[in-house]
């Protein structure tokens, strides 16, 4: 059982090791694209105009109603049919496309429609007279977004965005019914051709949880670190 | 009246009138001949993944009451089990659970005569008891930690008074405790219900014939890709659109206070 983990060939333990990179890497990006996403949809939701506003509202209804796999595939396919066409207008012929591009891409997209939300209830709950202080300094709205609302929402949004992350990390996965070499697919292709489906099957769980426990204490220190200046609740309770 | 006016702005007429013409060159421009021959199926596996909702949100609604009383009140020896299966169950995806138990437990089995020759050996070669298995966990891990809170948020005074009247502990349970967690619980139960609803799908990678099964099969006999992708997601969204207005409704059955 401890040989079939080892890193090295004989061993399906490098195997692992690298889709767990993998599915890092992929998880790592989405999250940002995801944060992207939603920083600029969660703006168009509480400022934009009601076109805006009502495209928004679809599209974060659709995301988070359709399962994942669905978004994926039809995401998937959207995605390299659009490049296609595009490199083959600009006379570059058809392009590959990289697992790990495509499956940032896809879970970017899902992402963005969750952190949407997170961020814009985390918006709302900064006291408007904080906003009204820096408009009335004539600060212009980039630097204001910069000094002082994503400062003032992080306490606020640090909670939803460690578990969207904790989602995105978990979503990967997904990945593998599309045949990208993340963790869990990495871990079939060792289960299947060893037969230990047990042994590899439990190794992966553990991989996960590990990610899952490691980043639960990160964000509860960057959550230490954005509520910094605040007085505790705790201490203000006694 | 003014649900209706909302939707009568006239921007919003606009793009309204824009999604029907969408929705009109969907209809005209894209493949549907595909439907007739497949509407049977596809039938049968909107109804497999209801079946499978409802019967795994409420077996794992059932485990996860004790899971959620074990957390919030139960000795330290009941309290440790119940959260470490919580934080397995929320820290590993979904898919690798449903594929341990199927692969992991199927290759297990055979290995055991007294398994091979027990009566439940027939059932246990099939695909859809673990399915069922995984899908139930899944749900009461998650739900586990929100009945916890539920538990948890039940005033004290409401208990008290229920001890005060000598009510039995189980009468107490069933009568205050138990309808005043769910009450609380309703909001995040229905958002869990949906999150239940989008997971479904995955069992189509240990071969239950679902609806997503069902699509992916149209598109491997048709080789039409976005077609029948287009069809289930309107299928998931349907669904998803009666399951949040059902639990609205459940909801709104208690009067909340200042609204």
């Amino acid at each position: 059982m401890i040989e079939l983990l080892s890193l090295s060939p004989p061993g399906w333990g490098g195997n692992l090791l690298r889709g767990l990179l993998h599915s890092l890497e992929i998880a790592f990006g989405a999250f940002g694209f995801g944060l992207l996403i939603g920083l600029g949809g969660a703006c168009g939701k509480l400022y934009g105009g009601p076109v805006l506003r009502d495209l928004l509202a679809v599209y974060t209804t659709v995301v988070r109603a359709v399962p994942e796999l669905v978004l994926i595939l039809i995401l998937y396919y959207v995605g390299t049919d659009l490049l296609n066409k595009a490199s083959e207008a600009m006379g570059y012929g058809r392009v590959e496309i990289s697992g790990v591009a495509a499956g940032i891409w896809v879970l970017g997209i899902v992402q963005g429609a969750y952190a949407t939300e997170v961020l814009r209830g985390a918006i709302k709950a900064v006291p408007s007279g904080q906003m009204e202080a820096a408009r009335a300094y004539g600060m212009p709205p980039f630097l204001m977004l910069r000094r002082v609302t994503i400062p003032a929402m992080m306490p606020f949004a640090i909670p939803g965005l460690a578990n969207l992350w904790l989602i995105a990390t978990k979503d990967t996965a997904l990945l593998a019914v599309v045949g990208f070499n993340e963790l869990t697919q990495e871990t079939r292709q060792a289960a299947s051709s060893t037969r230990a489906y047990f042994t590899f099957f439990l190794a992966a769980g553990a991989l996960y949880l590990m990610v899952t426990l490691l980043s639960g204490s990160v964000f509860a220190r960057i959550e230490a670190w954005a509520r910094r200046g605040q007085p505790s609740l705790r201490k203000a309770a006694t | 009246m003014t649900a209706l006016r909302a939707w009568l702005l006239p921007h919003r007429i606009v793009m309204i009138g824009l999604f029907a013409a969408l929705v009109l060159w969907c209809a005209f421009a894209l493949r549907w001949d595909w439907i007739p021959k497949y509407a049977p199926l596809a039938l049968e596996g909107i109804w497999r993944t209801i079946w499978l909702l409802v019967v795994t949100t409420v077996l794992g609604f059932l485990l996860a009451i004790p899971l959620g009383l074990a957390q919030a009140v139960g000795p330290w020896y009941l309290a440790t089990p119940a959260r470490v299966f919580c934080t397995v169950i929320r820290g590993t995806p979904l898919l690798l659970q449903i594929w341990l138990l199927y692969y992991g437990l199927g290759s297990l089995f055979p290995q055991y005569p007294w398994i091979r020759e027990s009566e439940l050996w027939p059932y246990l070669r099939q695909a859809w008891p673990y399915a069922v298995l995984a899908l139930t966990l899944s749900y009461a891990g998650y739900e586990g930690e929100v009945m916890r809170g539920a538990f948890a948020s039940v005033a004290r005074g409401q208990i008290e008074a229920a001890q005060a009247f000598g009510m039995p502990r189980f009468t107490m349970f069933r009568r205050i405790w138990l309808p005043q967690a769910i009450q609380t619980a309703l909001p995040t139960l229905g958002g869990e219900t949906v999150l239940q609803l989008k997971a479904t799908p995955l069992v189509a990678t240990i071969a239950i014939v679902e609806i997503y099964a069902v699509a992916s099969r149209v598109r491997q006999d048709t080789f039409i890709v976005y077609e029948p992708l287009l069809l289930l997601a309107v299928v998931y969204l349907v669904i998803a659109g009666l399951l949040a207005l059902g639990f609205r409704k459940l909801e709104a059955r208690v009067p909340v206070k200042g609204h």
